[in-house]
């Protein structure tokens, strides 16, 4: 058989990602195009895992067994949204094993959000309802992606965030139907999410230096101002449903765009997350790192018995 | 053994469909892995039986061998039904 040259390799390459076919995991593709996969597939896994500490904090305070095991139920599915992303990557050719540790190091990125305390009850609900409703937003464009594996993850995961958002809302909603003082605490909530759960969709997209190249190589399919808007538009109606205001003087519905109008995000306050300076960046790692190392003994257990029995 | 290798995980979604690949699961031994494939893959009433086979045995066709192993088949056009023109007064067929 007649050598493939690599421009052959990439002009076939760049043919399939034109005609929206997806690229599978054996299939030659650039060594970017890879690195930015394993980064942004990781990074998305990290943060289904370090999404079930806010909400476990709740899970003994939960104020029916019916609200606890709805709680357990979506804290579970992280867990196994975790699993999956784990799995697609891993189609990449890098371990597992090591992307968790670089995750436990403090080299690997998750979202800023999960960075961010649940104070009271309250935040369960918006934390369902907000925060997986943007995750929502922006897992249901990458469900198109261009990569097979992450897609078929993406396509798994939004049939189950639907039940996670629509579990927040309920509790939102009973809250609001309550007293005074339960009324108050959702608002409350909601203004402490509503501006982190707006920077979920990263910088603005003249300041996103990734973006461009991963919209070339249609890893993302949407940017994230368009994603932003969106998550806006279908979220404002919600809101008012619930009696509630979002902590945004300059939001109001601008019927020239058909758009929603928002004021200003505090970017200062995103980079200052990142960089490790949120409330909760080093108690979420300290938490995962010590169970992994008291999980160390079961790992070991498990192996020694399958050496000695299978 | 240092680390728990990997394993492929199939699911019947009802009998008379096919095993399907849904992803895969890490796991010490077969047994563990069909634990953590049911936890991961079937919370929701995907599945009826499962299948787990370490990723190690699968072998798979080279996607550069693609033009070679099925372009062939593309130019059989007369293995298509639609390929006989039969009279319209026939009927049946
Ligand atoms: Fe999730
Ligand atoms: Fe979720």
């Amino acid at each position: 058989m007649e050598h493939t040259t690599s421009i052959d390799l990439e002009k076939r390459f760049e043919e399939k990602i034109a005609r929206e076919l997806k690229i599978e995991p054996k299939d030659w593709m650039p060594e970017e195009y890879r690195r930015m996969l394993i980064r942004q597939i990781s990074q998305h896994a990290h943060s289904e895992v370090i999404g079930m500490l806010p909400e476990k904090n709740w899970l003994t305070r939960a104020p029916t067994l019916r609200r606890k095991m709805a709680l357990l139920a979506k804290i579970q599915d992280e867990a196994g949204h975790g699993l999956y992303l784990y799995s697609a990557v891993e189609t990449l050719g890098v371990s597992r094993e090591q992307l968790y540790r670089d995750f436990l190091d403090g080299k690997a990125k998750y979202s800023n959000i999960f960075n961010y305390p649940a104070l009271t009850w309250a935040d369960i609900g918006v934390i369902g309802w907000l925060v997986d409703g943007a995750a929502i937003v922006n897992q249901v464009s990458l469900q198109r992606t261009s990569f097979g594996p992450y897609a078929r993850a993406m396509v798994r995961i939004c049939k189950e965030e639907n039940f996670h958002q629509r579990q927040g809302y309920s509790i939102c909603l009973t809250l609001a139907r309550g007293s005074a003082e339960q009324r108050q605490m959702l608002q409350d909530a909601i203004n402490r999410w509503w501006w982190p759960v707006l920077m979920m969709f990263g910088p603005p997209d003249a300041e996103s230096k990734h973006s461009q190249k991963s919209m070339k190589w249609k890893i993302k399919r949407a940017s994230n101002d368009t994603l932003r808007q969106k998550f806006i538009d279908q979220t404002v109606p919600q809101l008012e449903y619930l009696g509630m205001k979002a902590p945004d003087p300059h939001l109001k519905w601008n019927p020239e765009r058909g758009h929603y109008d928002y004021g200003p995000i505090d970017w200062e306050e995103f980079w200052n997350v990142i960089r490790g300076k949120g409330p909760c960046n080093k108690e979420r790692l300290r938490t995962k790192r010590v169970a992994y190392e008291e999980g160390q003994w079961v790992r070991d257990a498990a192996i020694a018995y399958a050496k000695e029995y299978n | 053994m240092k680390e728990w290798p990997l394993w492929e995980v199939f699911i019947r979604s009802k009998n008379g469909q096919y095993h399907k690949h849904v992803g895969s699961v890490h796991a010490t031994d077969a047994q563990m892995a069909i634990e953590h494939a049911r936890d991961t893959y079937t919370r929701r009433n995907e599945g009826v039986s499962i299948w787990v086979v370490p990723s190690k045995y699968i072998t798979a066709s080279d996607p550069e061998d693609e033009d070679m192993l099925f372009e062939p088949a593309k130019d059989k056009v007369y293995r298509h039904p639609t390929f006989y023109k039969l009279p319209d007064d026939v009927k049946n067929i």
